[in-house]
C-alpha cells in the first residue's frame, strides 16, 4: 500500500543532484506559507522561502534538509526542486550559523538607513533554519 | 651553414622548452577532467531550469514583463568570460573577437564586465568600457559567484541602465572542441519550437501568479546560465591549453629532428673538410 502512495521526487542543486529518491510526503516553507505535497497534486510551481524541507520516504524514515532558497515544481508524478542554496544536517557549521545569526540581528536592531534590511532578514532566516535542522537530528 | 655548436645549443634550448610545455600539458590536463566532471556536475539543474521557463514561457505568450523585453537605453552589458593566464592557444582571443567583431556592439555602447584578466585587458586596450572586473572568480569559480553578479546586472537592467545583457563565454562540447559563444540572456528568447517539444503539456498553476512567479524564476535562470557559463568555460580554457601545449610539443620535437639532422650534417662537413685538408697537406709535401 505504502509503495503506491509514492512520487517521484529530485532535489536539484547547481553543483549536484542533491536527492533523487521516491518520498510518500514532502513538506517546505515557500513564499506564502508552509505546505505539505502528496502524491497526485495538482500541477504547481512554488517558490520557495528559507525553511526545513522534510522528506519521507516512509512511515519511519524522515530526511530533514535546509533548503534556502529555489523553486519546485509539481507533477502529477514527479516533484523537481531546483534548489540554489540546499544542505543535509551533516554539512551544516552550527557555529557559523549562530554567528551569522547574531550578526543579522545586530544588523537589524541598528536601523542604520544605510543596511540592506531584506538582505538581513534573509541572512536571519537562513542562520535559524540551519540551526533548526541541525537540532533536529540530535 | 651554421656551426655545430651553434646548432648544438638551439638544441639543448628547443629541448628544454619542450619539457616545459610538456609538463604544462600534463597539468592542464589534470585540470581540464577535474573542470570537466564539474561541468558535467551542473548540467542537470541547468536543464532542468531551461526546460522550466521555456515551459512557463511557451504557455504565458501573452505575459508582459519587463524581463522579455528589452529596455530603453541602448547601453548593452557583455558578460566576457576569458582566462586569467595565456599559453591557451586562441581561447582568449576568439572571445575578443566575438565582440569585436560584431558591428552590433559598438565602443560607445558596450560595457564590459570582465571575467578573465586577459579578456578585460585586449578589450580595455582597444578601447571598450570596462565596467566592472571580477577576475579572480574565474581562479574557482562558485555559484555565489554568478549571483552577485547576475544581481548587479539585473538591478542595472530594472532601472534601465542597461538595455540587454549579453554573456561571451566558450561552449565545451568535448576535449578537443571549444566554441566561442554569443548568448544573449535579457530580454529572455527561447524559441518557442523549442519550448513545445521540450515541455511538458499539463496545465501548471503558479504560487504566487504567473507574472511574479516569473519574475522570481527568470533571475535564477540567468544565475544559472552564467554559473553553467564559467564551468564550462574553465573547462574549455584547460582544454584549449592542453591542445596548445601538445602542438608545441609536437612542434619542437619537429624542430629538434631537423637540427638533428643538420648537425649530423654539419659534423660530416667538417669530417670531409678535414680529410681534404689532410690529403691536399700531405700531396703537397710529396
Amino acid at each position: 500500500m505504502a509503495e503506491t502512495n509514492a512520487f517521484k521526487l529530485r532535489v536539484i542543486s547547481p553543483d549536484r543532484i542533491f536527492y533523487e529518491g521516491e518520498a510518500i510526503m514532502l513538506e517546505l516553507n515557500t513564499i506564502d506559507g508552509e505546505v505539505g505535497i502528496y502524491k497526485n497534486h495538482v500541477p504547481m510551481t512554488y517558490i520557495i522561502a528559507p525553511g526545513v524541507m522534510t522528506i519521507t520516504e516512509s512511515e519511519d524514515s524522515k530526511k530533514e534538509a535546509a533548503l534556502h532558497s529555489g523553486f519546485i515544481q509539481i507533477l502529477q508524478e514527479e516533484i523537481t526542486i531546483l534548489a540554489e542554496i540546499v544542505e543535509w544536517p551533516e554539512e551544516i557549521d552550527e557555529n557559523r550559523a549562530k554567528e551569522a545569526q547574531l550578526r543579522a540581528e545586530r544588523r537589524l536592531a541598528m536601523k542604520d538607513p544605510n543596511i540592506n534590511v531584506q538582505r538581513a532578514e534573509m541572512a536571519l532566516h537562513r542562520a535559524l533554519t540551519r540551526q533548526k535542522v541541525k537540532l533536529h537530528i540530535r | 651553414m651554421a656551426s655545430m655548436r651553434e646548432i648544438k645549443r638551439r638544441k639543448a634550448s628547443i629541448a628544454s622548452t619542450q619539457q616545459i610545455t610538456k609538463a604544462m600539458k600534463l597539468v592542464s590536463t589534470v585540470k581540464l577532467q577535474r573542470a570537466k566532471s564539474k561541468a558535467e556536475a551542473t548540467k542537470p539543474y541547468f536543464d532542468c531550469m531551461y526546460d522550466t521557463v521555456a515551459t512557463m514561457l511557451s504557455k504565458s505568450g501573452n505575459v508582459d514583463h519587463p524581463y522579455l523585453k528589452s529596455g530603453e537605453s541602448s547601453k548593452k552589458a557583455v558578460i566576457t568570460i576569458t582566462s586569467n593566464r595565456g599559453l591557451a592557444g586562441g581561447y582568449n582571443n576568439n572571445i575578443v573577437k566575438l565582440i569585436t567583431g560584431d558591428e552590433a556592439f559598438d565602443k560607445e555602447n558596450t560595457e564590459i564586465y570582465a571575467l578573465g584578466k586577459k579578456g578585460r585587458d585586449s578589450l580595455a586596450l582597444k578601447g571598450y568600457t570596462v565596467a566592472s572586473d571580477l577576475s579572480e572568480v574565474m581562479n574557482g569559480p562558485i555559484y555565489a559567484d554568478a549571483k552577485e553578479l547576475s544581481e548587479e546586472l539585473l538591478a542595472k537592467f530594472e532601472k534601465g541602465e542597461i538595455g540587454e545583457i549579453y554573456l561571451a563565454y566558450t561552449v565545451f562540447k568535448n576535449t578537443v572542441t571549444h566554441i566561442p559563444t554569443m548568448l544573449k540572456l535579457l530580454p529572455v528568447e527561447i524559441e518557442a519550437k523549442e519550448a513545445a517539444e521540450g515541455g511538458v503539456n499539463i496545465p501548471m498553476n503558479y504560487e504566487p501568479n504567473e507574472e511574479e512567479a516569473l519574475g522570481m524564476i527568470i533571475p535564477k535562470y540567468i544565475t544559472s546560465l552564467i554559473y553553467g557559463a564559467m564551468m564550462e568555460a574553465v573547462a574549455s580554457e584547460n582544454g584549449a591549453r592542453m591542445q596548445a601545449m601538445d602542438s608545441a610539443t609536437s612542434n619542437a620535437e619537429e624542430m629538434i629532428q631537423k637540427l638533428e639532422l643538420d648537425y649530423n650534417r654539419a659534423r660530416q662537413g667538417s669530417i670531409t673538410q678535414e680529410l681534404t685538408e689532410i690529403i691536399a697537406g700531405a700531396q703537397a709535401i710529396s
